[in-house]
C-alpha cells in the first residue's frame, strides 16, 4: 500500500530516487555496487511477508511496540490546544532509531552481510545499531566523532558493553558529519561482507526512502491511535525535530498525502541561525550534494560543508534528508528554527508539566509550541522522538547556571 | 588536439602521472611543483581541488585538502594559477574535484573557466554517468574537456563498457576497492583484474592509480596500462624544508628506483 503508487505521489521518491530537485545518488564508483544492489532489492525485501512479519514481531516483543499517544493534558492546559505526545523515548534503547535498525538488520541478513557499520550522532543511533547486532549476532563497527564521545558518554558506554567497536571520528568537526565520512569510507574499503546502517533519511538513494520506510510505522500507529481517542485518524499539526530527519520523516510519512495535516519540523538554530554556530540547513543552507544526496546544505560560496552547531549532537548535522529539502521547497511542511536554550527550556518544562525528561533533540520539537498561537480545538501531535537520559549532563549545567 | 591524446598517441614510454594538492603545502605552491615534477619525469599533472568532505580519500589527501583550505585556496583562485602554470608549461593537466564545489561554481562556469586555463581533463569522482549524460555531457564537450570516469574491480563488465564510451582521453581505473593511499601491495586478485581491465578491449587507452606508491607497483601496473597515477604517496613525500620539496628525489626512486 505505500508502494505501488510512488509517481503519483509528489511527495515519495521517484523511481531515478529523486524527491523533486533533491536526493539521487551522487556516490563515487567506489560504492555503486552496494548502494545499487540496495536499490535494486530494498523494495521487494521490505515488502516481503517474511521481512514484514519478522519486522513486526521484533518491534512488538523487543522493542515494545505500538508506543502510546499520551494525551499531555498540563502541557494543553497551558497551550490551549489538545496535544498528544507520540512516546517513541519508550522503545528499547530510548528512541525512535530502533525502528531502523531492526529493519536493516534484517534486511543485511537477506543481502548475506554479516558485518554492519554505522555513523552515530547522539549516540542513540549507535546504540540501537549495537543492540540490534547483538540480537543478531552480527560484528558491529559504529563510528562516532571525538567531540561526540565526549558529550554521550553513557551510550558510548551503552554501545561497548553491547559488543560493538565504537571507532572515534577525528576529522573536521568531529560530530555527526566526520563519523558519517568515516562510515562511508569503510564502505568503501570493505565492500563484500559489510552493510551500512545509515541512521537517518539522508545519503544516496534508496537510503532516504528506505528509512523513511522503515519509520513510518510512526505515522501508521499514530493513525489508528489517534482514531480511537478522538475519532479522527487525522490531527491538525504534526511537529517533529529536523537533524538528518528521520523521525520527522516516520512522523510525517502517512499524512504526507493529507494537505489539511500541517506538517511542522523543528531544526536546531543552535545559538541562532545568524550566529555562525548553527544547524538549520533548511533555513541558511543552499542546494548542494552532502554524503551522496543532493539536498539543501551549510555550505560556504565555494561550496566547502561549514561545521555545523548545535546542543543536541542529534542535530548537529550541516544538511538535511532530501525529502525535507523538498517539503521546504514545495512548502508542504514548514521548518522552524529553535535556539539551544529555547529547547533546554522546553525540555524543563516538560518535564515539570508531565513528568516527562525528553531527550535535547525532541525538546527542539516541543519549544514550537511556544512559537505558534493555537486554537482550543487544535489536535496537535508532537513526536517525542527520544527521551533524556543521555543529556543529563547539559541539564544539570543548565540548572546550574540558573 | 587535446593534449591527453597527443600525449598517449606518441608515448613508447608509460605515462607517469602525479596527483597534487592544489594549494598544499602552500598556496602557491602548485607552479614550482608541476615544474619540477615535469622536470623529472612527471609526463601528467591531476590537480585535485580540495573540499571540505573528501569520501573517497584516505588520511593522507584528506589532510592536504584540510591544510589547502586552510591557506586559503578556492576554485576561483586555482584558476588563476592554473593560467600561471600553463605559462611554464605544456604538460596535460587533468583536474579531479567534488561534485559539490563544482556545482556552486556552475557547471558550465567552471568548465568554461577550465578550458581558458587550457586544462585538458576532468574527473568528477561522485558526479553518476546518468546525470553526466542527460546534464553536462554537450558541455563537456563544448569546452573540450575531457570527462574521465573511474573503474573498480566490482564494475561489471556491462558498465565497465558503459563508462568507457563516456570516458575520453582514458579510463582511470581503481586498484582495488579502496580510499585512496592504502598500500597493501598488489596481490594475484589485483594482477587478475588489471589482465581482465587490458584485455576488455577498451576504447580508451587505461590508466591505473590508488595503492601505487614503490617503483615495484608502478612497474606491475605499467605490465597492464598505458600509465599510472600516484597521488598519496606523492603528497606524502612533500617536504617543504627543502626548495625541490624533495621532489627530483621522490621521482629518481619511484621511477628509477635509485
Amino acid at each position: 500500500m505505500q508502494s505501488d503508487n510512488n509517481t503519483i505521489h509528489p511527495f515519495h521518491v521517484d523511481p531515478s530516487g529523486f524527491y523533486g530537485d533533491f536526493g539521487g545518488a551522487f556516490i563515487p564508483e567506489m560504492l555503486f555496487n552496494n548502494v545499487e544492489e540496495l536499490r535494486k532489492c530494498y523494495l521487494e525485501i521490505i515488502e516481503s511477508p517474511a521481512f514484514q512479519k519478522e519486522y513486526h514481531n521484533l518491534l512488538r516483543d523487543f522493542v515494545g511496540r505500538p508506543t502510546p499517544l499520551y494525551e499531555a493534558t498540563n502541557l494543553s492546559k497551558r497551550y490551549g490546544a489538545r496535544i498528544f505526545l507520540k512516546r517513541e523515548d519508550l522503545n528499547h534503547t530510548g528512541a525512535h532509531k530502533i525502528n531502523n535498525t531492526i529493519g536493516q538488520v534484517i534486511l543485511a541478513k537477506k543481502l548475506g552481510k554479516h558485518r554492519i557499520i554505522a555513523e552515530t550522532g547522539a549516540g542513540q543511533h549507535g546504540v540501537a545499531t549495537a543492540t540490534v547486532c547483538a540480537l543478531m549476532q552480527l560484528e558491529c563497527i559504529v563510528y562516532m566523532g571525538s567531540v561526540d564521545i565526549e558529550r554521550q558518554a553513557p551510550n558510548v558506554a551503552r554501545m561497548r558493553m553491547l559488543g560493538a567497536k565504537v571507532v572515534p571520528a577525528t576529522s573536521g568537526s568531529q560530530t555527526l558529519k566526520d563519523a558519517t565520512n568515516e562510515a562511508i569510507r569503510d564502505w568503501i574499503n570493505n565492500p563484500d561482507d559489510t552493510h551500512y546502517i545509515i541512521g537517518s533519511v539522508v545519503g544516496p538513494h534508496p537510503y532516504p526512502d528506505m528509512v523513511a520506510r522503515l519509520q513510518a510505522i510512526i505515522s501508521e500507529e499514530i493513525k489508528s491511535q489517534l482514531f480511537a481517542k478522538t475519532g479522527n485518524e487525522n490531527p491538525d499539526f504534526v511537529i517533529a525535530c529536523v537533524g538528518g530527519g528521520s523521525n520527522a520523516a516516520g512522523a510525517f510519512y502517512h499524512f504526507l498525502d493529507q494537505p489539511n495535516v500541517k506538517l511542522i519540523g523543528a531544526e536546531a538554530a543552535g545559538e541562532g541561525i545568524y550566529s555562525g554556530k548553527t544547524a538549520a540547513s533548511l533555513v541558511v543552507g543552499k542546494t548542494g550534494i552532502i554524503h551522496g544526496s543532493m539536498t539543501s546544505l551549510m555550505q560556504t560560496p565555494d561550496g566547502q560543508i561549514i561545521e555545523p552547531h548545535s546542543i543536541s549532537a542529534g542535530l548537529d548535522y550541516p544538511g538535511v534528508g532530501p525529502l525535507h529539502a523538498h517539503l521546504y521547497h514545495t512548502k508542504r511542511a514548514s521548518y522552524l528554527s529553535i535556539s539551544d536554550q529555547e529547547a533546554m527550556d522546553a525540555a524543563f518544562e516538560l518535564a515539570g508539566l508531565e513528568g516527562i525528561i525528553p531527550a535535547l533533540e525532541s525538546a527542539h520539537a516541543l519549544a514550537v509550541l511556544k512559537k505558534m498561537k493555537w486554537k482550543k480545538s487544535d489536535i496537535v501531535v508532537i513526536n517525542l522522538s527520544g527521551r533524556g537520559d543521555k543529556d543529563l549532563a547539559a541539564y544539570m549545567k543548565n540548572l546550574e547556571t540558573k | 588536439m587535446n593534449r591527453i591524446d597527443l600525449l598517449l598517441k606518441e608515448a613508447n614510454n608509460k605515462v607517469v602521472n602525479i596527483y597534487l594538492t592544489a594549494g598544499y603545502p602552500t598556496f602557491e605552491s602548485i607552479v614550482p611543483i608541476i615544474q619540477l615534477l615535469e622536470q623529472n619525469g612527471a609526463t601528467m599533472i591531476e590537480v585535485g581541488i580540495p573540499f571540505s568532505d573528501p569520501l573517497a580519500d584516505g588520511p593522507v589527501i584528506q589532510h592536504s585538502s584540510k591544510i589547502a583550505l586552510e591557506n586559503g585556496m578556492t576554485t576561483e583562485l586555482l584558476f588563476h594559477q592554473l593560467k600561471e602554470v600553463r605559462k611554464i608549461s605544456q604538460i596535460p593537466l587533468v583536474l579531479m574535484g567534488y561534485l559539490n564545489p563544482v556545482i556552486q561554481f556552475g557547471v558550465e562556469n567552471f568548465l568554461k573557466n577550465a578550458s581558458e586555463c587550457e586544462v585538458d581533463g576532468l574527473i568528477l569522482p561522485d558526479l553518476p554517468p546518468e546525470i553526466f549524460e542527460k546534464d553536462y555531457q554537450h558541455l563537456f564537450e563544448k569546452y573540450n574537456i575531457y570527462p574521465i570516469f573511474l573503474v573498480t574491480p566490482q564494475t561489471s563488465e556491462e558498465r565497465l563498457h558503459k563508462l568507457d564510451s563516456l570516458s575520453k582521453g582514458f579510463v582511470y581505473a581503481v586498484s582495488s576497492s579502496s580510499t585512496t593511499g592504502k598500500n597493501t601491495g598488489f596481490t594475484d586478485e589485483h594482477l587478475q583484474y588489471f589482465k581482465r581491465l587490458a584485455s576488455a578491449g577498451l576504447k580508451n587507452p587505461l590508466m591505473i592509480g590508488f595503492g601505487i606508491s614503490t617503483h615495484q607497483s608502478l612497474q606491475t601496473v605499467f605490465d597492464f596500462a598505458s600509465g599510472a597515477i600516484i597521488g598519496s604517496a606523492f603528497i606524502k613525500s612533500l617536504d617543504q624544508k627543502k626548495t625541490d620539496f624533495g621532489i627530483p628525489a621522490f621521482m629518481n626512486q619511484i621511477i628509477n628506483d635509485k
